[in-house]
């Protein structure tokens, strides 16, 4: 049981994420298959990976959204079958999720991130308003928190989550996709965004096919193809070494990633324009 | 009206009909926002199921009624767990053979006439009796209060049941207790409104509150006002017109949302004519965004250009010059941008970077 006697004794608080082995998916169908990872406090990582390859499997599994289906996943030293603490993982889902068939102002939104910590019969509290005050400053939205959310654009959408992520004071940030379908001035608001929240040191584990959104924030890149991990490392090493493991090479084509070129690829694949700027 | 409440059976339908006036719309918000608006009318279905059982076996109607309404509830959100695409079909099942059950079996009853029957379906307030008025006053307090603690956890399980689960919160518990809140709403209302109609007060107050409210709060409250108004006038007027109160009830409710749409729309209109939009903008104003930000009228503007631009929607409104006093709201538009990057470099970022995200994402 005991962590610390498998693992190096220089760390005395438990990586955040720990994964032996450890299979997920849905029903009998294995998405992510024995994969091994760690992430320790203060790391911002970027999980990338064509369509399929299961990273979002992967952070569903943590959240228990996804099955767990083999090997041993600890949550904070915890094993996942054992782990209460929920709230102390915030998750920001892939698309804008929200029902929009009912007003709600973007504050009321974010305060639905502080209902797991408190039990059913008990009302907000004052901290509770002061924290979700917090969030919203700490996405840039607080001179919006009256406003419907519908009324948003989809990059303050994403944000509104991020918030309600926040309001929750979670230990690690899972964002699934926070970039997908957002234009160029959110882009930029919200990598100001994830720069403000590294320097209050939340560590992050971010889905992502848009690598140039949090280029100055990651600290490690771990890339996912079919249910394995096939790359681990700093950003340094991935930019020289796995490069040649994307699209392109030629390398993981298969008949269907022909059919995804044209307009998709131009949009999610980042790595023309990173070689054009090196 | 002194006359009115100067009778017994007014006194007790009028009460029946506040709480049913606010139980309603309550439990119905919730329905709404989870795309579910049309299975108060399902459950009721069964509900008639459990009137017949208990008119032929002699015990009270209101209670077999609960009982099938609830189970019916549970059947539901399970059917509804299993996400299967049979699920809709047997809801169908459900719900209709209930209804038919129903009908078959009060006809078989030697102590009921067909205006029973109708009673049931659309409503018969007057003639309801002090202990089902006890027992309706009870129930109806209970689901007020319930919905009440359990708004906020019901608003964020219905906004994004996902984000819910992800986070602890227990699921499966609160859609179930939101689906036995609506069965026991169906039961205490189908003397008031009647078990086909009751569908119409969950749901159409909501709609109107939609219509004024900007936040969930807020719409929460305007669509009891208007189901309690709307229950109280159909209550008054079915006894001077002498309808059936349901469907009095549910045509007022139904007039209150077709007057505040023309209203809304007119509304619309009016504020759309009278104010006028900064240039299309590629950039976010913001605590951070480097503009000078001014405080104006309860909303902040933010020094663009010359211009004040303040948030509407999804896109910047000009409220005019910053050189002259008099904000504007008149055709104020202007066409081009042509200061933006010397704007963002004084910012300290990278035009060039700006430029290529941009193009990545165009």
């Amino acid at each position: 049981m005991s962590m610390s006697s498998a693992h190096d004794t220089a760390h005395a608080a438990p990586p955040l994420v720990e994964l032996r082995s450890a299979s997920f998916g849905y029903g009998d169908r294995v998405v992510v298959d024995r994969v091994s990872l760690e992430q320790r406090a203060g790391e911002v990582v970027a999980l990338l990976g064509p369509n399929g390859s299961g990273k979002s499997t992967l952070v569903k599994g943590l959240l228990g959204l996804s099955e767990h289906l083999g090997g041993e996943v600890l949550l904070f030293g915890t094993p996942i079958e054992r782990f209460r603490d929920k709230p102390r993982i915030g998750y920001v889902p892939q698309r804008h999720s929200l029902s929009q068939t009912v007003r709600a102002t973007v504050r009321e939104v974010v305060a639905t991130g502080r209902l797991a910590l408190r039990p059913w019969w008990r009302p907000a509290a004052a901290v509770d308003a002061t924290t979700v005050e917090r969030a919203l400053e700490a996405v840039g939205l607080a001179d919006r928190a009256g406003e419907d959310v519908a009324a948003l654009s989809g990059g303050q959408q994403r944000r509104v989550l991020i918030a309600r992520a926040l309001a929750a004071g979670p230990d690690l940030l899972i964002m699934d996709e926070p970039t997908a379908g957002v234009d160029a001035a959110n882009q930029r608001v919200l990598a100001d965004v994830l720069a403000g929240l590294v320097d209050t040191g939340t560590s992050m584990l971010v889905v992502t096919h848009e690598l140039d959104a949090f280029r100055d924030v990651v600290t490690r890149i771990v890339c996912m193809d079919r249910g394995h991990v096939d790359f681990d490392g700093d950003p340094a090493a991935y930019a020289t070494g796995h490069r040649s493991h994307e699209r392109g090479s030629g390398h993981h084509h298969s008949p269907d990633d022909t059919r995804e070129a044209g307009l998709a690829a131009v949009v999610s694949d980042p790595l023309p324009t990173r070689e054009e700027n090196r | 009206m002194s006359e009115l409440l100067s009778l017994d059976f007014m006194r007790q339908a009028l009460v029946a009909a506040v709480l049913v006036g606010l139980a309603a719309p309550l439990v119905g918000a919730f329905l709404v926002q989870r795309r579910m608006s049309l299975i108060g009318d399902g459950i009721g279905h069964v509900a008639l199921a459990g009137v017949a059982v208990g008119i032929l076996t002699g015990s009270m109607p209101v209670v077999t009624a609960l009982l099938a309404a609830v189970a019916a509830a549970v059947a539901v959100e399970v059917i509804r767990a299993t996400g299967r695409t049979s699920g809709d079909i047997a809801l169908a099942v459900m719900f209709y053979g209930g209804i038919a059950l129903g009908v078959v079996l009060i006809s078989r009853s030697s102590a009921t006439t067909p205006a029973n029957l109708t009673a049931y379906l659309f409503g018969a307030i007057l003639t309801t009796s002090r202990s089902d008025i006890v027992v309706f006053a009870g129930l109806a307090t209970v689901v007020v209060t319930v919905t009440l603690v359990l708004r906020q956890r019901f608003f964020a399980v219905a906004s994004d049941e996902e984000y819910a689960t992800a986070v602890g919160l227990p699921v499966r518990g609160y859609n179930v207790a939101l689906s036995v809140l609506t069965a026991v709403t169906v039961v205490v209302s189908m003397r008031v409104v009647g078990l086909l109609l009751i569908t119409a007060l969950m749901i159409i107050p909501n709609a109107s509150a939609q219509l004024v409210s900007r936040s969930f709060r807020s719409s929460l409250a305007w669509a009891s006002l208007i189901g309690l108004a709307s229950s109280v006038s159909g209550v008054v007027l079915s006894f001077y017109a002498e309808t059936p109160s349901g469907g009095t009830i549910v045509l007022i409710a139904i007039g209150v949302f077709l007057a505040l749409s023309l209203a809304s729309a007119l509304a619309r209109r009016v504020r759309r004519a009278s104010h006028a939009r900064a240039e299309r903008h590629d950039h976010e104003h913001g605590p951070r965004c480097g503009h000078l930000a001014i405080a104006h009228d309860g909303h902040v503007d933010y020094l663009h250009d010359g211009h004040r631009h303040a948030a509407h929607d999804d896109h910047w409104d000009d409220h005019g010059d910053a050189g002259r006093d008099d904000h504007r709201h008149g055709d104020d538009r202007q066409l081009g941008d042509d200061h933006r990057h010397g704007d963002d470099e004084a910012r300290g970022r990278h035009t060039v970077d700006d430029e290529r995200t941009e193009e990545a994402t165009r």
